[in-house]
């Protein structure tokens, strides 16, 4: 893998030859590690009540509503038949429309997430494990979006 | 009566999960392994027993934080703070802007900057590098981020090098990463109360 090809660089149109393109190569180990952490958060093997093709759904929303579109394209790849998640109000089988307003809670109103918020996921019986990986899911989600905007404004791009 | 904490402050709170943290008695191997790359494997902290709910984030988070925060070269360690406070800020970190807070007043060896933020918040009157530093990710801090081209002229303007400007993108995100984990999961807690 070139440093080149991890998805938080390709999605910001970095080359290699730039000088922004200089300053990542200092930088290399992060955005391996980045990648790393994308797939672990992404593709996990212990998934919990969260499927690959869900959270790549979840992911794509939260992109898409930070106005990363081409990170949420890069998501709507992985997402299969749960595309409708992006606009949806609730996951299929879930037992309330708990989960996407969480989700958008906290990727897009950190500040105001209260505890109840959690017990709200609880009460539909989300597990202490399944809450934790929903949270890096949103977590890691919302840290690619500003790698992303970020390396495109130093590229000179809006 | 509630004891958690609203406020910034720069003492560092205690912090109380919201959901139950992994046992170590309990932990599976792989549980353990992760922990093992945490900085202190003699007292694993509550924070980090919760994220042991996910093992295969919990592994690379924890190198990619520290490169992020403590790898040479670039921006200053002191600078890579503040991004990390002006996200923590947005997002109502309690936890994590105390920690930052401290960890700025240490490394400048002066609570002269966040005192003022920690009094007028966003209001707060920096220096001209402080203030194009912090303006930068308070904006790319915000949901959906704001930060634009402008912010980046005037990071350029006050002598901000392209090692030290993805340095600041790197800490001010990692810490929106950060803060959906702390401020999502826990609450931040009165230390004196816990003594």
């Amino acid at each position: 893998m070139s440093l080149f090809e991890p998805s938080t660089l390709e999605v910001s149109g970095i080359s290699a030859e730039s000088s922004v393109g200089e300053a990542i190569s200092t930088r290399s180990n992060i955005f391996e590690m980045t990648q790393l952490a994308e797939s672990a958060v992404l593709r996990p093997l212990e998934y919990g009540m969260f499927p690959h093709d869900v959270r790549a759904a979840l992911a794509y929303r939260i992109a898409a509503r930070a106005g990363e579109s081409r990170l949420a394209e890069y998501y709507a790849a992985s997402v299969g038949d749960k595309f409708n998640l992006a606009e949806s109000t609730m996951i299929e089988g879930e037992p309330e429309s708990t989960l996407i307003p969480f989700v958008d809670k906290a990727a897009n109103a950190t500040r105001d997430i209260v505890a109840e918020d959690i017990s709200k996921l609880k009460a539909v019986g989300v597990s202490d494990a399944d809450i934790v990986r929903l949270c890096e899911l949103i977590a890691f989600v919302a840290y690619q979006v500003r790698v992303a905007l970020g390396l495109r404004l130093m590229n000179g791009g809006a | 009566m509630s004891k958690v904490l609203h406020k910034f402050t720069r003492k560092v709170p205690k912090w109380r999960p919201r959901v139950q943290p992994v046992k170590l008695d309990d932990a599976t191997l792989d549980q353990l392994d992760a922990l093992q790359v945490t900085p202190s494997n003699t007292k694993v902290s509550e924070y980090v027993l919760t994220l042991a709910h996910d093992v295969e984030s919990l592994k690379v988070r924890s190198p990619l934080f520290n490169a992020i925060m403590y790898d040479k070269g670039g921006m200053s360690r002191t600078e890579r703070e503040l991004g990390a406070i002006a996200a923590s800020m947005v997002n109502r970190c309690v936890y994590c802007a105390a920690v930052h807070a401290d960890r700025h007043a240490k490394l400048s060896n002066s609570t002269e900057v966040t005192d003022k933020l920690l009094a007028r918040g966003f209001h707060a009157e920096l220096s001209p590098r402080d203030a194009a530093i912090f303006n930068f990710a308070r904006k790319l801090s915000e949901s959906p981020p704001q930060a634009n081209a402008d912010d980046v002229e005037a990071l350029q303007k006050v002598g901000l090098k392209d090692d030290e400007i993805l340095d600041l993108i790197l800490s001010t995100s990692l810490f929106g990463w950060a803060n959906r984990l702390m401020h999502v999961l826990g609450d931040p807690m009165q230390q004196d109360e816990e003594a």
